[in-house]
């Protein structure tokens, strides 16, 4: 038997609040594939299933906020029997609870019941599907009744309100409140987290600057031979580049967890992702130093469109080893990061400027970047971290090899 | 059979899939010689999707040379004006 509890989306989380169920009890299930929708302080996240076999028992019911931890389901794993049916829900802590704000209890409680578990006031919470027809049809989902569990918005409210909309065109003026809400309350886990990071972690910091200049003619070749839909974005190179300098400075790929560093399973690269309402998430591209830099540009493209329509996975949120910000499209030279915890280390970019450069004895114009590290000290010491970026630098002079 | 495309035509399209790119736009109140990229909170990765929107839609070739081109509405209209769908 297999325990589906309410997974850790990042050291920040200590609870979601379950928006549905997308399996029944009976279903089979296969790893990886969505078993339920989950809405956290950040975003409504669908969440995969960690084992594949029979559902028996579906034990939260939608409109619960449940704990990190928390046993939300049984899964018969293939292969094994039937057993009777659980009545009360009872898991250890899962290792990577990591919150500040409060432990999970262990055993848990059962979870509440439904009418307990309604979220607070003004709350906005709605499904993926039900926000993306939302943004295609032009409805505010502010302004929607939701009649799904718990009052979840549904693709069916969406509709219905379009309709109401077309029968009464003065709709009424969009209001901040429900997203100035989710706004506030994004604003107060990255608070956490980051307060977190600068009061655990003893950061250092490192910059070096790089030439682009093969670079960006390379990416000028490249993409003349590419159609328009498959051309590859710079910043395509950077993750590249971070993700095979990893392999060799593979400790800066790491979570710390009770006191120890633990090397990540996987080079799995978070890209930052400003969302348009405000904030920012940090989505995994898993294997991201195994991709192609097709494969790698596609993948970006599908992160970021899934993060800014609320459609990104629970492993997107879980997995990332690492953290990579750009910010050179905002004019930022230089990136002095915070390490997003229980990671150990975050790159950051700045903008690509033209400087004046000496290449075999002249000076001449070439396009350089700025690349920095800040890294956990527990961990890493400055020579790694050196090593780590003039790897990232050799790698970009060599943009065909990426 | 082609369909000629007037400049209002191109407009209203290219109004819509920015509103695809960027759903909190105000796009009434876009300037229509001004950068889309100066108005608008979209960075390359949503540019470059607008640019892939538009080569969709208007069964057009964009060079990654001449994509300043359509980096204002008037621009979009200049570039498109000339073009016809199937």
């Amino acid at each position: 038997m297999a325990e589906f509890v309410m997974p850790t989306l990042g050291s920040d989380m200590t609870e979601g609040t379950l928006v549905e169920w997308k399996k029944r009890a009976g279903d089979r299930v296969v790893k990886g594939e969505i078993i339920a929708e989950v809405d956290t302080d950040k975003a409504a996240i669908e969440i995969e299933s960690f084992h594949t076999g029979i559902i028996e028992q579906l034990l939260a019911k939608p409109g619960e906020r449940i704990p990190v931890g928390t046993v939300m389901a049984i899964i018969r794993e293939e292969g094994t029997q039937a057993t009777p049916a659980i009545k009360v829900p009872v898991s250890p802590p899962p290792l990577q609870k990591c919150s500040p704000k409060k432990s999970v209890p262990s055993p848990p409680p059962a979870p509440p019941p439904i009418a307990a578990a309604i979220t607070e006031p003004g709350r906005l919470r709605i499904s993926p599907a039900a926000r993306k027809l939302a943004g295609e049809i032009g409805v505010d989902p502010a302004f929607v009744q939701g009649t799904g569990p718990g009052g979840a918005i549904t693709l069916d409210d969406i509709q219905r309100s379009a309709q109401a909309q077309r029968q009464q065109p003065s709709a009424p003026p969009s209001s901040a409140g429900e997203t100035g809400d989710r706004q506030a309350r994004m604003r107060q886990t990255i608070a956490a987290a980051m307060v977190r990071s600068k009061r655990e972690i003893p950061h250092y910091y490192l910059s070096t600057t790089i030439d682009m200049g093969r670079a960006m003619t390379w990416l000028k070749e490249e993409n003349l031979k590419r159609p328009v839909t498959d051309r590859l974005l710079y910043g395509v190179l950077l993750i590249k580049a971070v993700a095979l300098a990893l392999r060799q400075v593979p400790e800066l790929n790491a979570l710390w967890k009770e006191n120890a560093a633990i090397q990540g399973p996987a080079i799995h690269v978070g890209v930052a992702v400003s969302l348009r309402q405000g904030g920012l998430i940090a989505p995994a591209i898993h294997e991201t130093d195994k991709r192609s830099l097709g494969e790698l540009m596609r993948s970006f493209q599908d992160v970021v469109k899934r993060a800014r329509a609320g459609t990104l996975r629970s492993s997107e949120l879980s997995d990332p080893t690492i953290t990579v910000t750009s910010l050179g499209e905002q004019g930022v030279e230089t990136v002095f990061g915070v390490i997003y915890p229980p990671q150990v280390a975050l790159v950051g970019f700045g903008k690509v400027v033209e400087r004046p450069w000496v290449v075999e004895g002249q000076v001449v114009s070439r396009p350089v970047l700025t690349a920095s590290l800040s890294a956990d000290h527990r961990v890493t010491d400055g020579h790694r971290g050196g090593v780590f970026l003039s790897t990232v630098d050799r790698l970009l002079q060599e943009p065909g090899q990426l | 059979m082609n369909i000629p495309l007037t400049p209002d035509d191109i407009r209203q399209t290219i109004l819509h899939l920015l509103g695809e790119i960027a759903p909190e736009a105000d796009l009434t109140a876009l300037k229509p010689g001004v950068s889309f990229r100066d108005q608008l909170d979209i960075d390359s990765m949503d540019f470059l999707n607008f640019v892939i929107m538009i080569h969709k839609t208007f069964g057009v070739e964009i060079p990654e040379v001449d994509y300043p081109k359509y980096g204002t509405l008037n621009g979009c209209v200049e570039q498109l004006s000339d073009k016809r769908v199937t």
